[in-house]
């Protein structure tokens, strides 16, 4: 498990370091310099000669390169050109509502796809598991940013039960808050759900028809019993890798379902950083959020060769 | 085979619409009629009228061609590359090729694809090709990803070791004979990434990120009749019902396709 756990950490860094390579690489492709991208076709020369010195542009690249990665291990995401702030300070601003409604949403994505997944599994071919199947078909056809336009308009203009758009911060309450992340995570949910509870599904199928669910049903188990059991903790393997990749789709895809809501997350600061041209912003929540996906398959990785010791003798 | 039927004729549909929008169109899509914004649906505008009094059906039909022209070409792009490259890893399989190109597949997966689309338009400013880029560089791995997999169980086959024998080279067993066995597996990817590439194009452009005006596109009809929505549902609701119908009669022909294709799957198909 060691030699496995090191050898991933190896892969891991590697990963990482490429990544913000990428990224660095990039930013520095702009017309122009990051500068003179920055401040726009009228900007006087001594503005942006004022700039370059500011943002550091007059060093060599491999110089920029590792101060950027050691500002990053320190913690310093450089200063944002528009906000006149810290970076670290906006994006811990705006984590705390993005990271609880990728969390909010993933918890919605479980609570509906396990008992879908296995009410359609344990009825095979059944008109429920036709209607199921069907349900997640739709659920994966439909653009998650159109659903929560429809869902404003039913649930908060003509119910009232939530609010449209805006977050009222954790100050306002746990439910307050809570209240106004549920349409956000409800429109992230839907085809994340619709492809776990497939998933779910298929893995209970295929475990459901192997040799020691007929073992156990040959003991006398009943079908129900044999799949709490036996069938459903074998099943979690697969469902397990999905969920894990599903955190970065959720992370990512709340950049679209954040501005449909106006949540000031970091979605919306990505955008806004795009429209207001501050590279160094995007640059630096870009790696941040491809550091988490990064991070989150490694430990999905890591917990899977805990559970299952084939894995680890396969490397 | 029900699910292909179905799904082959809702993907027809919009194929079709989008190719007659090249000779015709109900009304011109060009020409705004403020007169006459906001029409509910009636026989002379059978999906009723947009804010500046354009056509929703025949918005619908151009939209269609940009929709189908940047998914086909981004798996065009995710194929173009994703193959050859699935097939070098396979023919040097455990080698420094293989374990590259698995690599660099690895770190492309860890960008979010919307990040990717993002990145670039940040550097790029925002467009119809650059969102054709970004949502082609993400097929890259996945088409990678799939031919290698397919070409390894290939490469096992005693006609493999028929065609080594007879003197011919890894490049050439890759085309003439892994190929064609690995084809249907990559048609149906092929389906499933041009529904996810219609996905990702609507969702650029309703952020403003993909086809810009005049150009016209789904999920730009989304953005700009979000606010309507109240006053008009039928602009915001037709554009999306187009998406979701296209979505799924793609996601249907897939599915159908694989169990047609795939017998072995038949029996405990996804």
């Amino acid at each position: 498990m060691l030699r496995y756990a090191v050898t991933r950490t190896g892969s891991l860094l590697l990963s990482l370091a490429v990544a913000s390579l990428v990224i660095f690489a990039a930013i520095e492709v702009v017309p122009g310099d990051p500068a003179a991208f920055m401040l726009g076709l009228n900007a006087q020369a001594d503005t942006v000669a004022a700039l370059r010195d500011e943002l550091g542009l007059n060093a060599s690249l491999a110089e920029r390169y590792f101060s950027w990665i050691l500002g990053l291990l320190k913690g310093d995401l450089g200063t944002s050109y528009t906000y006149r702030s810290p970076v670290s300070e906006i994006v811990a601003e705006r984590l705390v509502i993005s990271l609880p409604l990728a969390g909010y949403a993933l918890l919605l994505t479980m609570l509906v796809a396990f008992p879908a997944g296995i009410f359609a599994a344990s009825r095979r071919g059944s008109a429920a598991d036709v209607l199921v199947m069907g349900g997640t078909q739709l659920g994966v056809a439909i653009p998650n940013f159109w659903f929560a336009m429809i869902m404003v308009v039913i649930f908060a203009i003509n119910l009232r039960w939530f609010s449209a758009g805006g977050f009222p911060g954790w100050d306002a309450g746990f439910l307050a808050a809570m209240k106004a992340l549920t349409l956000p995570a409800i429109a992230l949910a839907l085809p994340q759900a619709s492809i776990l509870a497939r998933v779910m599904r298929s893995a209970l199928l295929d475990t459901l028809s192997s040799d020691y669910i007929r073992t156990a049903r040959a003991k006398g188990l009943t079908k129900g019993q044999a799949l709490r059991r036996h069938a459903l903790r074998n099943a979690m393997i697969p469902v397990l890798t999905i969920l894990g990749l599903q955190f970065s789709f959720l992370l990512a895809g709340a950049i679209i379902i954040e501005n449909v809501f106006f949540l000031p997350g970091l979605g919306r600061l990505i955008f806004q950083a795009i429209s207001q041209r501050d590279l160094i912003v995007v640059e630096s929540v870009v790696m941040l959020l491809v550091f988490a996906v990064i991070l989150v398959n490694f430990l999905v990785d890591l917990a899977y060769a805990w559970v299952d010791p084939r894995l680890r003798l396969r490397t | 085979m029900r699910n292909l039927v179905l799904g082959f004729a809702l993907t027809a549909l919009f194929v079709i619409g989008a190719l007659l929008s090249f000779l015709w169109t109900p009304y011109d899509h060009t020409v705004l009629e403020v007169s006459n914004k906001l029409r509910p649906p009636s026989l002379s505008h059978p999906f009723g009228t947009d804010q500046l009094g354009r056509d929703i059906l025949s918005m619908i039909m151009v939209g269609a061609r940009t929709s189908i022209a940047v998914a086909v070409v981004a798996v065009g792009i995710g194929m173009g590359l994703g193959v050859p490259l699935g097939l070098a890893a396979a023919a040097r399989r455990g080698g420094w090729v293989d374990e590259l190109i698995m690599r660099g597949n690895d770190l492309i997966f860890a960008f979010p694809s919307l990040l990717i689309a993002i990145l670039i338009t940040a550097v790029f400013g925002p467009s119809a090709v650059n969102a054709i880029i970004a949502i082609g560089i993400f097929n890259i791995p996945v088409f990678a990803r799939v031919t290698r997999g397919g070409a390894l169980s290939i490469w096992q086959q005693d006609f493999i070791l028929a065609a080594r024998v007879a003197g011919k080279r890894a490049t050439r067993i890759s085309v003439e004979h892994i190929l064609p066995n690995i084809a249907n597996l990559l048609i149906v990817q092929g389906t499933i990434q041009f529904s996810l590439g219609i996905l990702a194009e609507a969702a650029l452009s309703y952020v403003g990120l993909g086809a810009q005006p005049p150009v016209p596109s789904w999920g730009r009809m989304l953005a700009e009749s979000q606010t309507l929505f109240m006053i008009a549902p039928h602009i915001t609701l037709f554009p999306g019902f187009a998406i979701v119908l296209t979505v799924l009669g793609l996601n249907l022909a897939g599915d159908g396709l694989r169990d047609l294709l795939d017998p072995r799957i038949r029996r405990t198909a996804l």
